[in-house]
This record gives C-alpha cells, structure tokens and sequence, in this order.
C-alpha cells in the first residue's frame, strides 16, 4: 500500500506492506537510518521519533496508522551544521557513550522539555523512563537535560507554548 | 520479529468498525494505539488475518460530563486521561494511574478503551476501573449496551466483549472528594506491575482491585466485604489474597504474589485513611 508522511519537513512516499513497522519505513524505506532498532518490542526507547511532536516508539506503530503525520527523526533537529540545543546539552554535558540509545533519548528529552520546560531531576528520570541506556550513562543524560533547559529556557518556553495551543 | 501479514481495513467511521467485524468475523481485530495488540503480532501470539485500523476515529476521542459519571471515550490516549482537568477533579485515580502506564512514549499512543478492552490482569486500568465501579459502553450491528466494569473481564486476555461489538466509551461515577489509593510494585519503572492495588473510597463503600493476581484483572472481593462489614484495615488486608490464583513467573511465585497482595492493600487503605 502507499504510504505518505511528512518526514523531518519533507514530504515523502513508499509502497509498503501493510505489516511495515513505522522504525522500517524511516529506515529502508525513507533511508534515514539514524532511528536505532533496540528491543523491538516498544521497552528500550533507542526507536523514539516525534510523531506530531510528541515522543512516540516507532517499533509499535504501523506506518500505515500514521499516513499524512508529520514525523521527526534525529537527523531532523539540526539546523544545517548548527547542532539543536538538545543535541547541543548531549555534547557538552557528555550525555552519551557507545551512542545507540541517544536518537531516542534526544528526541523523547525534547518530547519531555515541550511538555515540562523546567521540570526537576526528579521529573527528567521520570520523564525518560522509557529509554534505555546500556552503557548506563544516565546521570549525564540527565544533566544534559536540566542543562539546556537551564541555559536555552526561552527555546523551551517557546516550543511549550506553542505545543499548549495545538493540544 | 514482524507481524504476519494482514489485510489492513481503516475505518472511517464507528459504523464502519462495527460492519467490518461483522464482515470478517473473529478473523479480524480492531487496532486503536496499538499498543497491546503490535507487540503480541510481533510474537506472532496474534496473526489476525484482517486488522481494522480505528485509531483514527478522533470523535472516539474526548472526556465529557455526564451528569453523575463521566463520558471518556474509547480513543482517549493514557497521556490525555492523565492531564484531563475533569478527570483530575472528579476520577482522581483514574487520572493517576493513566500517568502510571508504561511510559510517557506509550501514554503518547495507548488508548484507555484498547487497554480495556484488551483485558490483561497486569494491566494498570482495568484495576482502576474496578475500583472505581465503572463501565463500559460496546457498540454492536444491533446498538449499544452497558457492561458494568465488574462483568467485563471473563477470562485470560478475554472480555465480554462480542467478536462485532466497539468499545466506544468508558463510564466512571465522579467521585470529587474520595480518597484514593494506587500501589504498584515493579522492579524497574516501565515494568507491569508484579502485584498492583487500586483503591477508592466513597460514600457508598471502599472499591479495591487487583493486578497481576490471576487470569484476569479483578476485585478484591473479601477486602470490600470485610470493610462493608467493619473490620480494621489490617484485617481487611489480610483477606486480599482471597479467592485470587496469583501466577508464577520469573518475578516471583504465587506465595510472594499473595504475599505482596497482602502487605499492597494494607499500604493502600492506610493511604486512603
């Protein structure tokens, strides 16, 4: 079946099956390899895109469900070479390791901060609770996301208030 | 580790839901989130020959007052049960524990009626809506009825649910001022729950359900018979385990499970004290 979405700003087409898992359509179909296959069974987070804005687990969505969505990946956040401030915190702060769950915990941390721009340690653990990191580098992960919404809080606050009128 | 191939039929309307499951019988199986029903496609535990996609039916979506209950319907996801203002207000458990499902990715796309209607006895919702004395509304080719949470659950990942009949809304009593209690006990934080408590009181009694202690979820029904008739609540604890069939797994066996069943009701009603 024919498969339309929007993805990372373009508009993009496939024939697929219908059993086409939304992870397989970014990666074989759309060619964008950057979202991480982990578990596969929707636990370990490395799949997370943004679907509407809003962190989602591409293993357990059809494709088919989400024709027409408008859907960001990891290779979708950076500005030409001008690195997102999510992407940004992550280098800085030494928010990853080995770097397989990181697409995943970039795009669900900037899922979190649209919903939460100043959330606590607390909140953050709480609010990547569905990502995995083997390497178990969460404390820099953490940091780097209480840093960038420290340092680029007016960002946050502006993708915030725009996420509460679409709501 | 992908799904067996299927004939995949989006609904444009609930009408058209309901005409496909009668077109295509048991043979074919309603897909909202998909949160429940991919991964068990994905083990091939589920080779549905005929997926009929409802999750994007947007007036399914929506939380409304109705009078002495309110009217969620089916496609509600779990992230917006658990932000609802009115859910908040009237149903506090109810919003709590959509904000304990999984995770914020899986709040993001699971649905209250798909996790309802899907029937896991380790699931969070069933329990919160046993608790809280609810229902649900199935739409089928001949209308609609009403089945009372407490008659929905008939066995392992069954429901009263017929192969041709919707989900289409979720019914809980508002309850403002009850006190209210959910314990969930897992290992790590996405984890099902080992043993889960849902709790709520009101003026007409105490509602305790459980997760994880038997085939399907289910009411604590010696706790509520022995609160009903006045006994402490340690001794109403006690009773949790009664009448349930905890099973054994890798997390622990049905002596741990009773035992957690136990000490879960105790924590739950001394919150709610």
């Amino acid at each position: 079946m024919q498969v339309d979405m929007t993805v990372n700003g373009q508009d993009r087409s496939a024939d697929v099956e219908a059993r086409t898992l939304l992870v397989y359509y970014l990666r074989d179909a759309v060619g964008l390899t950057g979202t991480n296959v982990g578990c596969d069974t929707s636990s370990c987070g490395a799949c997370t895109v943004l679907l509407n804005g809003e962190s989602v687990k591409s293993c357990t969505i059809l494709a088919a469900q989400v024709r027409g969505a408008d859907v960001t990946t990891i290779e979708g956040l950076a500005d030409g070479t001008a690195l997102h401030p999510m992407q940004q915190a992550f280098m800085e702060c030494h928010g990853l390791q080995c770097g397989y769950c990181t697409p995943g915990m970039v795009l669900a941390a900037t899922s979190l901060l649209a919903d939460n721009p100043r959330p606590t340690e607390a909140e953050v653990r709480e609010g990547l609770e569905g990502n995995l990191c083997r390497c178990t580098g969460y404390h820099n992960i953490v940091k780097a996301v209480l840093h960038t919404a420290e340092h680029d809080a007016a960002f946050w606050q502006a993708r915030a208030s725009k996420s509460g009128v679409t709501a | 580790m992908i799904p067996a191939s299927f004939d995949y039929v989006e609904a444009a309307s609930a009408e058209a839901a309901i005409a496909a499951l009668t077109e295509h019988g048991d043979e074919a199986k309603l897909m909202a989130g998909g949160h429940s029903l991919i991964p068990l496609m994905r083990f091939r535990l589920a080779t549905p020959a005929v997926v009929v996609d409802i999750s994007r039916l947007s007036g399914l979506s929506y939380v409304r007052d109705g009078g002495d209950h309110l009217a969620i319907g089916a496609l509600t996801r779990h992230c917006d049960v658990e932000t609802s203002d009115m859910v908040r207000s009237q149903a506090g458990l109810l919003a709590h524990v959509a904000g304990q499902v999984g995770d914020p990715q899986v709040r993001h796309r699971g649905t209250i009626g798909g996790s309802l209607a899907h029937g896991d006895p380790a699931s969070d919702l069933p329990a919160a809506l046993l608790a809280l004395g609810g229902s649900v509304v199935a739409r089928g080719p001949g209308g609609e009825r009403v089945i009372p949470a407490a008659e929905l659950f008939t066995g392992f990942l069954e429901t009263a649910l017929a192969p041709d009949e919707l989900l289409t809304e979720v019914r809980v009593p508002k309850v403002p001022d009850a006190r209210w209690s959910f314990q969930k006990f897992n290992r790590r934080a996405q984890d099902w729950a080992i043993v889960g408590v849902a709790a709520c009181g009101n003026g007409a009694g105490t509602g305790v359900a459980l997760i994880n202690m038997g085939q399907t979820p289910m009411v604590a029904a010696a706790v509520q018979s022995a609160l009903a008739s006045g006994a402490s609540a340690a001794d109403a604890a006690a009773r949790a385990a009664e009448g349930t069939e905890p099973p054994d797994d890798l997390n622990g066996d049905a002596e741990y499970r009773t035992h957690l069943a136990q000490v879960l009701v105790g924590r739950a009603l001394a919150e709610m004290a």
